[in-house]
């Protein structure tokens, strides 16, 4: 669905963000973007709808390059949560705000009407139909942004830095919310620094660190590897860090989540008693 | 010795239609280094701006209640006289610099309390050494990384010699690693400095190791109160829905399973030594 | 916006930028003086020459030839507005020199004092300038309104790109539909841009407020600015200037070119 090949990237500053990535997107799949900040995540994603386009390689979005289509050819399909709602949020009521999208692309009335409808339920927003978005708490705002980006159905949803923020309860419902999404059929990229975060949805996740991928594939894998989280100067999920400092016991590593860690570790008690 | 004293305090934000605090009761002893978190909403934020005087004086509303800090009743003392003795570091790191270079927004503290140039030049020189950002002090604040940028602010308040700092969400923008920079620097101040530390947080597995104190709250009232090893493992925490370290869970989990357990561990680091133990018996 | 671009101040060093700010404000003011004192085309070229060492020793000449390249387009207009109105009515023209000459003089006026303070701008940075006004007792308000605006300018530039992409992201498309349609295309970048100054504003405000803003009257600062000699020498050339100007107003009779020129 979205193939980057060998991907370039100079901001006109002169800052070289993106040194040759390669990287292919199937249909349906959920992705993490990861690595520390500065390491070209938003860069990536960002060619991925044609807000930027490779100084040199490519990027084809069902196997048309991206030089060859409009930004808001690529938003059809292609939608984007930036990370801060108020960058977003300028109407006067919720819904006006939502049907914003549905308008410059062209939906005619009725759909738009049905699109609008739903997309308010899917986000428990109905009751805010008529409200102003300035109105509404931080939590509320970053959801009429996430309705107002589903309401016109994209195949793709990419989500920058969902979780900055978000107290423990909010991520867990939209932890929930993406798992729900991609189950439906839709590809989800998450571009995150949340550690933690990827361990309890373990996606497809692509590392990266200075402007290339170090790293690509399941995150039980990546986060527990210790070399590659040295590279990309991230932080492995406390669990593994519990793990890693009883490698000498004969321990197995590659735990990420607590239920699976509770599990081993009562076996090896078991093992032990005998 | 009670730094931060209050009872029963209320707080409604002018045109709100109820209170953001209710009946806070709260006791703070000189040199703690205390965490304070809970859902969205549960007050927070509010009750660190009665802390350095903000709430009542910045933002008018209604107080009831008492509130003392160092000492001073808040609500008989304007802000700026607050500031010299609590600090307040902001979660936006790139809203709380104002100056074209490091230094200038060091000072800008001292240089509102009218400190002679020579004093004013001893402690940035100071402040910027214990956030370790003296090759920093010439640049502009628009060059700095978001992690830069949230310790020239920490300097800067530093810079006033405040008994108390609190600082609400300060590694929101941050990655993980940039995150434990900043509580290790903020450490330092507590454990090195004697700085009393109040820190908002919903990252408690990053942070929670460096505290001796937590604080829960939830809808405007404090729900739990104690030690981290306490609070983070009752089920009252696990209720109102904070981030509890997982640690602290797959100890949960393993007593559940009827496994023999001392202790509660809050980080990685506990885990392992007390796993250590249990697993070589 | 290449005017603008010969305003900005670039990371160098040199006599003239390491002047203190007053002092070059003092020599900008006389010649502003000087050049509205004069409309003999002669004395006004002398004085557009005069910038020139200043240009070369503060090694800004790119800049400068920028600004000045952009404050042509208003000198022209000038020129063309001066002759017609020259033309029309010549026997109101001062000093009774052909109306060419007098547009052309006005253009050139134009141009010095807009280049003077180029030079100005393009050699003193923001916060040389704001320590100026702070110690020109500039009530603190004004400065600091100053230097903080200047600061979140790339703040804010940055934060209207973002708010461009997020909005082209959801389909808008800037250059679409007639002149009305395009005017209304920015609304949705506008609105978001100025609540987030609000926002940012409030927050700036708790961040001062939480640093002691007001507790005393006198505040002190953290830099001095000290004169030095090529500080005096500054002012001793300003005044010169000042002063010759003034007398060869007074008592020289100023050849004009139409004069010079053989009838």
């Amino acid at each position: 669905m979205i193939e980057v090949k060998d991907v370039h990237f100079t901001y006109p500053t002169g800052v070289e963000a993106l040194k040759g990535v390669s990287l292919n997107i199937r249909n349906g799949e959920f992705v993490a973007i990861m690595g520390q900040n500065g390491a070209g995540k938003t860069t990536l994603v960002k060619q991925f709808n044609g807000l930027l386009k490779p100084t040199k390689g490519e990027v084809l979005v069902d196997d048309v390059s991206t030089r060859n289509m409009s930004i808001a050819q690529l938003a059809r399909k292609i939608g984007f949560v930036f990370q801060n709602p108020d960058h977003q949020l300028f109407s006067e009521t919720v819904e006006e705000e939502i049907a914003f999208a549905l308008r410059n692309f062209g939906f005619k009335e009725h759909t738009l009407k049905r699109r609008l409808t739903w997309a308010l339920n899917l986000l428990e927003l109905t009751e805010y139909r008529k409200t102003s978005p300035f109105m509404l708490s931080g939590g509320e705002r970053k959801r009429v942004a996430l309705a107002s980006v589903l309401a016109w159905n994209p195949k793709v949803v990419i989500l920058d830095e969902p979780t900055i923020g978000q107290d423990h309860r909010q991520k867990e419902i939209l932890r929930q919310f993406i798992v729900q999404m991609n189950a439906q059929g839709k590809t989800v990229v998450i571009v995150t620094h949340d550690v933690e975060f990827v361990a309890e949805c373990s996606p497809r996740v692509v590392l990266m660190a200075q402007g290339q991928i170090v790293a690509d594939g399941d995150a039980k894998r990546i986060l527990t590897d210790s070399n590659i989280a040295l590279r990309a100067s991230i932080v492995p999920p406390q669990i593994t860090q519990i793990f890693l400092g009883l490698t000498d016991l004969g321990l197995p590593t590659d735990i990420i989540d607590v239920s699976e860690a509770s599990k081993v570790l009562l076996e090896y008690l078991e093992g032990g008693k005998h | 010795m009670a730094i931060i004293e209050t009872k029963n305090l209320t707080y409604t934000y002018p045109g709100a239609t109820k209170p953001s605090i209710r009946d806070v009761s709260l006791t703070i002893e000189k040199g703690e280094f205390v965490i304070l978190t809970g859902p969205s909403g549960c007050g927070k934020t509010t009750l660190c701006r009665c802390f350095n005087g903000l709430i009542p004086h910045f933002y008018a509303g209604q107080i009831e209640g008492e509130l003392t800090v160092t000492g001073l009743k808040v609500i008989e003392h304007p802000i700026y006289e607050m500031a010299q003795r609590v600090g307040l570091v902001f979660q936006n790191p790139e809203n709380q610099l104002f100056a074209l270079s490091v230094e200038k927004d060091v000072a800008f503290g001292l240089e509102n309390l009218g400190v002679r140039r020579d004093e004013m030049r001893k402690r940035v020189d100071w402040a910027l050494q214990m956030t370790g950002i003296e090759e920093l002090r010439e640049r502009a604040p628009h060059e700095l990384s978001g992690g830069q940028q949230q310790r020239v602010a920490i300097a800067s308040v530093l810079a006033m010699q405040p008994d108390i700092m609190v600082f609400d969400e300060p590694t929101s923008f941050l990655d993980p690693l940039g995150a434990q920079k900043i509580f290790e620097v903020i450490n330092d101040l507590n454990k090195k400095l004697g700085v009393t530390v109040i820190l908002v947080e919903h990252r408690l597995d990053l942070a929670s190791k460096y505290a001796d104190h937590v604080v829960i709250m939830d809808d405007g009232k404090i729900a739990l109160n104690g030690k981290p090893s306490e609070i983070f493992n009752s089920e009252t925490a696990r209720l109102i829905g904070v981030g509890i370290p997982k640690a602290t869970l797959l100890w949960q989990l393993l007593q559940e399973n009827r496994i023999k357990l001392e202790g509660a561990p809050t980080n990685s680091e506990e885990a392992t030594r007390l796993l250590r133990e249990v697993l070589k018996t | 916006m290449s005017v603008f671009e010969g305003f900005r101040f670039r990371h160098v060093s040199s006599p003239i930028h390491r002047r203190d700010p007053r002092v070059k404000f003092l020599y900008v003011l006389a010649m502003f003086i000087a050049a509205v004192m004069f409309n003999e085309l002669p004395v006004l070229l002398v004085l557009f020459l005069l910038q020139i060492p200043f240009v070369l020793v503060a090694g800004v000449q790119r800049q400068w030839l920028r600004s000045l390249r952009g404050a042509m387009f208003l000198a022209t207009f000038l020129f063309v507005f001066n002759l017609i109105f020259g033309y029309l009515s010549p026997g109101t023209i001062p000093g009774g020199v052909s109306p060419l000459e007098y547009a052309f003089a006005m253009a050139l006026r134009f141009l010095v004092l807009v280049e003077s303070f180029s030079v100005f701008f393009l050699t003193t940075s923001p916060d040389h300038l704001s320590l100026a006004l702070e110690q020109s007792h500039v009530p603190y308000e004004f400065t600091f309104a100053f230097t903080t605006a200047v600061r979140f300018v790339p703040v804010l530039a940055e934060e209207a790109q973002t708010i461009m992409d997020a909005q082209k992201a959801r389909g808008l498309e800037l250059e679409k539909g007639n002149f009305m349609k395009r005017i209304r295309n920015y609304i949705p970048i506008l609105i978001p841009l100025i609540v987030s100054a609000i926002r940012r504003s409030l927050e700036l405000a708790e961040a001062m407020e939480s640093r002691g803003w007001g507790a005393s009257k006198k505040r002190t600062n953290l830099y001095v600015l000290k004169m030095k000699i090529g500080d005096f020498m500054l002012i001793i050339i300003s005044i010169i200037l000042l002063v010759t100007a003034i007398y060869v107003r007074y008592f020289v009779p100023l050849p004009t070119l139409t004069m010079l020129l053989p009838k």
